[in-house]
């Protein structure tokens, strides 16, 4: 496993002014390399979700600094900023947030389309690879709303892999399902550290998830208190 | 980013709402259909109404007016040079009605690119004998092929033929009231008496009815030759010249040009009818207004259902920009929405206001004014259609601007947070 840094977080803090000013995050610095697979732990309310929208450049109202891929993204635009979450980032909610409109391929294939790197054929291939790749070929064609929530949530993922990103994020992606699920949900991204090498920043609230990822970062009222 | 990709979620998101989009599109479809059938019927209408007078009337007129000359030998004199003078009651001393060198001048009019045509004309004061009583009335020497094909003479024939006229001499077409005053039928006899007091008798081979009573109780027509031959003068005597122009707009100064060159007097359509065109202007504002208004309804309510659209799908939004769209993306993807709803009920709007302005167009609509009406007149103008659909499109998108800039500005963070 190489060094290469994928995320950096330099001194970053952020306060809510809604109703009196608050501390939500101070001095936030630590970085992942290529390949790790974190977990992100913490009490309720300590943080740790809004240092993920940080990190995920979603949430742009912070100081400090914040490097993707060794790229400051604090003076950039929301545009380009959708860019790099487009290319560099996959996403995986507490939520399985698919776009019910849309048939489970076609949810897949909407980032990749949106990045416009391949014709649309190729894209189609790569999300059913992606959905076989996580043993749900057979629900191409379903619409999200027939599909149970561990079935989301590994679609959710398929669509997270979609444009090869730099690393994956979840938002306590176990949060909302059962421990059979949650089990299923924990051995995709165990496979996917272990067999291809992706690089994951889970944030859970499940102890017994995180005591079994490579590296845990604890925060508590806004802190890293141990990493 | 591609359009293929935007309109495919705007088609999916609006295929998830189908009929609230379809209500959406019929509140177009209805404002654009109601806008068309207006604007057809009623500029149809002013047509017709400024038809009236404005077929008949020449963009410019040239002709003698009698009196008396603005320059009095005694302004002109050396001796009173420097003088206030003042002269009370002048009259008219030359009291020639005919248009000098009318052949030079119809020659030039001829050569003048501006011009559409013109028809030279002759008036004549006669009396109409009807038994012991003299009628008061006007015969215009008229050629009849031009003046159909400038002022659409025959249109306003009710009986007989125009081209009698011509074809059959010493023979007129009295206006419908002044032979019904006359008692006198197609084919009949008529006698008159002009102002030299020569008597001539004319056979009748056609009724006129231009709409305007008095105007059909006074006059009538006969070729320009009949009325020269009453009138005692030779083939070349012409009292006025009326003109047609191609651009209506320039008949003030062109009707100015005219009388400086021709040293004629010359009156133009503006001068003339300065009314009338506030009249139609008018009955134009009135319809664009209630079919804009009707459109502006319309606006309103896409732009409800879009904003209900943006609440019912934040979470869609949000995960649309938590994987890489931009907020200008997802502006797009709702501004597309927006014109697909205008543009899909604009085009039925324009199909359902065609047949309703058939529908009105079909209506029996007669009036002894207008002769040649049957039906309700309906302009089938395509730039109708066209400012209808383009009036469709700004108001969908001028009503899903300001949704789609909230969509776009949704902050992916505190809808994924809230749940």
């Amino acid at each position: 496993m190489d060094n290469l840094t994928v995320l950096e977080a330099r001194h970053i803090y952020k306060e809510f002014h809604d109703p009196i000013t608050v501390n939500v995050l101070s001095d936030i610095s630590f970085s992942i390399s290529k390949g790790e697979f974190v977990s992100v732990v913490g009490k309720s309310g300590c943080g740790k979700s809004t240092m993920l929208y940080i990190l995920s450049t979603m949430d742009t109202d912070y100081a400090g600094e914040l490097l993707i891929d060794n790229e400051s993204m604090v003076k950039k635009k929301e545009k380009e900023l959708a860019k790099v979450r487009n290319e560099k980032i996959g996403f995986v909610f507490q939520f399985h947030y698919l776009l019910n409109e849309f048939n489970v391929l076609r949810n897949i294939m909407l980032p990749a389309l949106k990045l416009g790197q391949y014709t649309e054929e190729e894209i189609g291939e790569r999300a059913m690879q992606k959905l076989q790749m996580l043993d749900m070929g057979k629900l191409a064609n379903k619409k999200p709303n027939q599909l149970s929530g561990g079935e989301k949530q590994r679609v959710a993922i398929a669509r997270a892999l979609i444009n090869e990103p730099h690393i994956i994020m979840g938002d306590e992606p176990t949060g909302n399902l059962d421990k059979k699920n949650s089990e299923i949900v924990f051995d995709v991204f165990q496979r996917l550290a272990n067999e291809f090498n992706h690089t994951l920043l889970i944030v859970t609230h499940d102890n017994s998830f995180a005591a079994r990822t490579r590296r845990v970062i604890e925060m508590e009222d806004g802190r890293i208190i141990r990493q | 980013m591609k359009f293929k990709l935007t309109f495919s979620i705007a088609k999916s998101l609006l295929l998830a709402r189908w009929k609230q989009t379809l209500v959406a599109a019929i509140g177009v479809t209805f404002g654009i259909a109601m806008f068309v059938a207006l604007l057809s019927f009623m500029t149809g209408l002013n047509k017709m109404l400024d038809g009236l007078i404005l077929n008949r009337t020449p963009h410019i007129h040239l002709y003698k007016e009698i009196k008396p000359r603005d320059k009095q030998p005694v302004d002109i004199s050396e001796l009173y040079k420097g003088n206030y003078n003042f002269i009370s009651s002048v009259k008219a001393g030359d009291s020639r009605l005919e248009i000098y060198n009318n052949g030079f001048i119809m020659q030039a009019l001829r050569k003048d690119a501006r011009i559409r045509g013109f028809v030279p004309r002759i008036v004549a004061q006669v009396f109409f004998n009807n038994g012991t009583v003299d009628i008061n009335g006007i015969i215009n020497g008229a050629d009849v092929q031009e003046e159909t094909r400038l002022f659409e003479f025959s249109q306003y024939i009710v009986e007989g033929k125009a081209e009698d006229l011509q074809n059959i001499p010493n023979s007129i077409i009295p206006g419908i009231a002044l032979a019904k005053r006359l008692q006198v039928h197609l084919g009949d006899m008529v006698t008159i008496t002009t102002a030299q007091g020569e008597r001539y008798t004319l056979k009748v081979v056609g009724l006129y009815q231009s709409g305007i009573n008095d105007y059909d109780r006074v006059q009538s027509f006969a070729s320009i030759n009949t009325t020269q031959k009453i009138l005692g003068k030779a083939n070349n005597y012409v009292t006025d010249i009326a003109i047609k122009i191609k651009d209506i707009k320039q008949a003030p100064a062109m009707s100015k040009e005219y009388a400086r060159l021709f040293g004629t007097d010359a009156e133009d359509i503006q001068t003339a009818n300065a009314q009338f065109e506030t009249g139609s202007s008018i009955r134009l504002t009135i319809s664009y207004s209630v079919g804009i208004t009707l459109l502006i309804v319309a606006g309103f309510g896409i732009y409800n259902i879009l904003n209900m659209m943006i609440y019912e799908k934040m979470d869609s939004i949000a995960i649309l920009k938590a994987t890489g769209f931009s907020g200008a993306d997802v502006r797009r993807i709702f501004l597309t929405i927006s014109l697909s709803i205008g543009s899909f009920g604009g085009i039925m709007g324009l199909i359902f206001g065609f047949f309703i302005s058939k529908g009105i167009g079909n209506i029996p609509f007669t009036t002894a004014a207008l002769p040649t009406i049957k039906t309700f007149p309906i302009n089938y103008n395509p730039i109708l259609y066209m400012v209808g659909i383009v009036f469709s499109l700004v108001t969908t998108y001028m009503a899903g601007l300001f949704p789609a800039r909230k969509a776009g500005r949704i902050d992916p963070v505190i809808i994924i947070r809230g749940k």
